[in-house]
């Protein structure tokens, strides 16, 4: 089974985090593999150690589309099981928006599908930087694969993908034929951390870099120039300050309700 | 004058809250028509004319349900085309944002998320990274593609009501070939609580409500609130995920959020820091969501939450 993980590198959401002042773009120091994708990378680690692991041939290619940072999201995708990474690295990359994203990675995916057919695109549910959850729908319209997304549990079988989605009304059973992009949950599984043989491993293992060249996209499709939405202005929302902050001494449910009534909120 | 289409999908016997935000919407851009899927009835169709849709279109599919996300997409993309729209609004649920992501694909439109906001000329207003920035964004295609937030806008019926001409749009069968199936529905038993996004009130509990989530949901129901959870109470079972405010939960942003035994780290906050009125009821008087309550009470929650639910019933006589 050959599936890709898309990975991506972003700034970690239990900092602080900035939109650079000079062109609304997202700041990237800080940064680390993005917790939603790690539940794409254990579900693709589980599927192929159920069919015999690296070892009977099945790979699990981390891809990531960044800069020169994104590189730690792979290594540390490689030290959780990953078999390989790769690293689709372009300057003209740089502020690309979700349907950039997706052409460039529709045309990386292709390319790694070249040698051998690719059998899953396995995604987080969203990116924990950008939160837009539209990249994993536009990649199967654009490599017209079928989609199947939030998946929260997930099974191979037969050359059929059968998944299941939760809405707030109801749970669906997905199944659509191979290949496919899924996009999975955090309700899916329990991702692993690496451990020091994992560690160890990674160092052995290979990291393709692609340019846009590679992959035979023309820069002018991509990037800010490539994009279709621009951000006009960012403003930091000013911090929220305490109020009144007070010790129950009996009758602060009371005290809760007279509040709500001063608000006008009951 | 701008034309916008607006997607509802599975209006059922009458117009959800959010739909007819997005109709009010779609009115201050322009002349509005509607694409629906699913059964359409006579009262959705005069209530689509009373909030000012002149066209209302249907697919000459009826079985659009039984696929996920991507033959809608298709139906809306002759929609668009049929009606002229420049803007496509779209609800802002999952399975909103993913034909917003493929209609975009399909006609070359850029697509703006959680959008709070839209002006005139297709500027829309959003948060980013989790609320800590507000934002304004635009497409830069002929047509745009925006899935908007409930609650941002408050419906109103439109001035005159217009009685919409009924149109079908063509849907080939090359829409539905390959694309992943629905094979099986199982529903979630309705709880009769206001849904959690749209709501006006949100109560939520943490790790502090230790398994019972019994006086939350009492003052919820007092207040008419929806329930809310942070991850650690989700995480443990004590409630369903999808009560789940949050970075990998829900973004809500009511009037009133009142967090009962939720510490209010990040994860949390990234959820809910929008909310008009921020009310923390905590044991822990060093609890992040202390620093961004608007009132905040250091007691526990066990006796705070009934005594307050108490008096609101008192008060509501």
């Amino acid at each position: 089974m050959k599936i890709i993980v898309l990975v991506k590198h972003v700034p970690d959401a239990q900092l602080d985090r900035h939109l650079s002042d000079e062109d609304n773009t997202t700041d990237r120091a800080d940064s680390i593999l993005s917790e939603l994708d790690e539940y794409a990378l254990e579900a693709a680690l589980q599927l192929i150690e159920a069919r015999g692991g690296a070892k009977a041939g099945n790979q699990v290619i981390a891809l990531s589309m960044g800069p020169a940072g994104a590189v730690n999201a792979i290594k540390k995708s490689l030290q959780i099981g990953a078999t390989e990474g790769v690293h689709l690295r372009d300057d003209a990359l740089a502020g690309s928006d979700a349907a950039a994203t997706s052409l460039a990675l529709a045309a990386a995916v292709r390319h790694l599908g070249a040698d051998s057919p690719v059998d899953l695109v396995l995604t987080g549910m969203a990116s924990t930087d950008g939160e837009t959850s539209l990249v994993p729908a536009q990649l199967a319209e654009r490599l017209d694969l079928p989609q199947v997304t939030f998946a929260s549990e997930l099974d191979v079988d037969g050359g059929r993908v059968i998944a299941r989605r939760d809405s707030d009304t109801h749970y669906d059973t997905i199944e659509a034929t191979l290949p496919a992009v899924v996009s999975v949950t955090d309700q899916i599984n329990e991702p692993r951390f690496p451990n020091f043989k994992g560690i160890i491993a990674a160092k052995r293992k290979t990291i393709t870099t692609l340019t846009l060249a590679d992959i035979g996209v023309d820069p002018a499709q991509v990037g800010k120039a490539g994009s279709w939405t621009e951000v006009k202005t960012a403003a930091a929302r000013p911090p929220r300050t305490a109020g009144t902050i007070i010790t129950d001494e009996g009758d602060a449910g009371i005290q809760l309700v007279d509040f709500l009534a001063a608000q006008k909120l009951l | 004058m701008a034309k916008v289409l607006v997607f509802i999908d599975n209006p059922g016997q009458a117009l959800k809250k959010s739909s007819l935000e997005l109709l009010t919407i779609a009115r201050s851009l322009g002349e509005t028509a509607v694409a629906v899927n699913g059964t359409l009835t006579d009262d959705v169709v005069a209530a689509l004319g009373a909030h000012g849709a002149t066209a209302v279109f249907r697919p000459s599919s009826d079985d659009l349900d039984v696929f996920l996300v991507g033959p809608k997409a298709a139906y809306l993309a002759g929609a668009v085309a049929a009606s002229g729209a420049t803007t496509v609004l779209l609800e802002n649920s999952f399975d909103g944002k993913e034909i917003a992501a493929r209609l975009g694909i399909k006609l070359g439109a850029g697509v703006i998320t959680d959008v709070v906001g839209v002006e005139a000329d297709g500027t829309a207003h959003k948060s980013v990274l989790a609320g800590s920035y507000t934002t304004t964004a635009k497409a830069t295609t002929a047509v745009s593609v925006l899935t908007v937030k409930p609650n941002s806008v408050t419906s109103e019926p439109a001035a005159a009501a217009a009685s919409p001409e009924l149109l079908t749009v063509d849907v080939p069968d090359s829409a539905t070939a390959g694309a992943a199936r629905i094979t099986g529905r199982k529903d979630k038993p309705a709880s009769g609580r206001p849904d959690l996004t749209e709501a006006r009130i949100v109560v939520a509990g943490g790790r502090g409500v230790d398994g019972d989530f019994g006086p939350v949901e009492e003052l919820a129901d007092a207040l008419g609130a929806a329930v809310g959870a942070s991850r650690a109470a989700t995480d443990a079972g004590w409630i369903g995920h999808d009560a789940q405010v949050g970075q990998t939960g829900k973004t809500v942003s009511p009037q009133l959020y009142i967090s009962a035994g939720i510490s209010g780290a990040i994860q949390q906050k990234a959820g809910m820091q929008t909310a008009k009125v921020i009310v923390a009821v905590n044991k822990d008087a060093e609890s992040p969501v202390f620093e961004i309550a608007d009132f905040g009470i250091i007691g526990d929650l066990f006796q705070v939450l009934p005594q307050a639910t108490e008096e609101i019933k008192k008060r509501k006589g």
